[in-house]
């Protein structure tokens, strides 16, 4: 099992972006009520034509694959255009956390991407 | 006593294994394992006499209905009712629990009337309330526990009055491992309002220690199989058969009548009038023998065993740093089933690590969310206990803990 991976304990120990953004912003919350894992988006925009996303914070709470996928989902959105990041899947996440997920983690690690496609969403 | 290591024997789910280990199943307090007589049992009705029950007047379809009521008597027996009329036979607790809310308290309820739960109840002993309360006048008290775990036998005296028609309570929580003092529960609400009733949920009691229902002396009791070597599908509610006399069906058609005609239906006597259509015939006979097989282990013994469990567990999960477990310390007040945090480590990758090593236990909020809030976690990694639960088991499992803890420092 590749789960815990160094990489994956690195991100959720040291979680890159995490905290809150100062400034304009569009922000989401999404809560898995199955296991109380939260998690809220902070985002600030560089509008126009095509909006691209200039920073973004997360916090909230949850286990080590849900607190990975969000510190590494930020890190790769930072500069990305808002249209991309609406394309991004599972299979996504899979390629940033480096390993398959089993049904029963998909929705943790699918939980910040939901998040920030639903603070983005409304700019598109 | 028994010894463990023998039961195990009877359990074909211990002798897989999975990439070479074996598997360490904690878990029962969600469904239980199931032993080779009762997966046998299930099987001889769909080898030797499938048939419907109560219609046929040919050989097979006569077995299959002795055998169909001869399990509603041992379950009787089992919990001491008085006699098998009192047991109906449902699809899980939910549903008996259901059917007391619909077929009973639908029609007694008026607009003022209250209902007293408690704050550990399972979510299928608080939802129905919740849901069929609201709208219709009828508000839904909270019984707190204290920081022990347990419920204040004083409190209870403020929360009942003559307004509170139905108290609806664990035997056992599936998240604190509490065991409740029913019979002085019971008691007591009969005292301060002798007109409420008292559900019991019984699903986490009736696998694990003694029932008697007479001894209790409460008016409904709630149990599923699954969760006592049975097969899943099949519930049991008990009622006190004066009150089951003059209650509703909860579902109509087949099976549950005597006379149908055009503009009228006269429907059988209890439990039969609440049992409509089909039912799962295998899923009851073989939880007859699951209840058969858990007589002759003797339910002191099974507690008993449990007890030494939850002593050895407590003493064992010292080692590691940071674990924590909610509910009482003491093993005579509580059940074998331990609902733990860590400091370091989310409930989620716990799981997600023991699995690693195919040791199985649970992670979220175990169907008791309202509990989980008051207790201000999120989420918590519970590991239950059964007949077939070892010391070793519980080793495997503190072994696992450190390495969780090693991983997540």
């Amino acid at each position: 099992m590749d789960l815990y991976r160094e990489n994956i304990l690195d991100h959720y120990k040291h979680p890159r972006n995490f905290g809150h953004l100062e400034g304009a912003f569009v922000t989401s919350e999404e809560i898995n009520v199955s296991c109380g894992d939260r998690i809220a988006i902070e985002v600030r925009l560089r509008r126009g034509k095509t909006p691209v996303i200039e920073e973004i914070r997360f916090n909230g709470e949850g286990c080590a694959i849900n607190q990975a996928s969000a510190s590494m989902l930020t890190e790769k959105v930072t500069g990305m255009k808002v249209a991309d990041v609406l394309n991004l899947t599972l299979t996504d996440v899979e390629a940033l956390l480096g390993t398959r997920l089993t049904p029963s983690r998909v929705k943790c690690a699918l939980l910040p991407l939901e998040a920030i496609h639903k603070a983005v969403q409304s700019v598109r | 006593m028994f010894d463990p290591k023998i039961i195990q024997k009877d359990f074909p789910h211990l002798k897989r294994t999975i990439n070479g280990k074996r598997i360490v199943y904690l878990d029962s307090t969600a469904t239980s394992l199931k032993p080779q007589q009762v997966i046998d049992k299930e099987n001889e009705y769909y080898t030797k006499y499938t048939a419907n029950v109560f219609r046929g007047i040919y050989t097979t379809s006569e077995e299959a209905t002795a055998e169909y009521e001869k399990a509603r008597e041992i379950t009787a027996k089992f919990i001491g009712a008085a006699s098998s009329d009192e047991i109906v036979f449902t699809r899980n607790t939910s549903e008996s629990i259901n059917l007391v809310a619909y077929s009973f308290m639908l029609d007694v309820w008026a607009s003022g009337d209250r209902v007293l739960t408690t704050i550990m109840e399972h979510h299928s002993n608080f939802v129905p309330w919740q849901q069929l309360g609201s709208g219709r006048g009828i508000d839904v008290d909270i019984w707190y526990t204290d920081k022990n775990g347990l419920l204040d036998m004083k409190a209870l005296e403020k929360l009942v009055t003559k307004k509170t028609k139905l108290v609806a309570v664990t035997a056992a929580s599936n998240v604190l491992g509490t065991i409740n003092p029913i019979k002085e529960i019971v008691r007591t609400v009969k005292h301060l309002n002798p007109k409420c009733l008292v559900l019991i949920d019984a699903a986490q009691a009736v696998p694990h220690m003694s029932v008697d229902v007479g001894d209790w002396g409460a008016d409904f009791v709630a149990f599923s199989s699954h969760k006592m070597l049975g097969p899943t599908g099949i519930g049991v509610l008990w009622g006190r058969r004066d009150l089951l006399e003059d209650m509703k069906p909860f579902n109509y058609g087949g099976d549950m009548i005597s006379e149908v005609h055009i503009d009228r239906t006269v429907f059988k006597k209890a439990p039969h009038k609440f049992e409509a259509g089909t039912p799962h015939i295998a899923g009851v006979i073989g939880f007859g023998a699951a209840v058969e097989y858990l007589t002759a282990l003797g339910m002191e013994h099974v507690r008993a065993h449990e007890q030494e469990l939850v002593t050895y567990a407590i003493e064992q999960f010292s080692q590691v740093e940071g674990l924590d477990f909610v509910g009482p310390k003491r093993a005579d007040l509580r059940g074998g089933v331990f609902a733990c945090f860590m400091k370091q480590a989310h409930p989620h990758d716990i799981a997600q690590l023991l699995n690693e090593d195919n040791i199985f236990i649970r992670a979220g909020n175990h169907c008791a969310m309202p509990l989980h809030d008051y207790l201000h976690v999120a989420s918590t990694a519970r590991a239950s206990f059964y007949i077939y639960t070892t010391k070793a088991d519980i080793d495997m499992l503190v072994e696992g803990l450190l390495k969780v803890q090693k991983i997540f420092s």
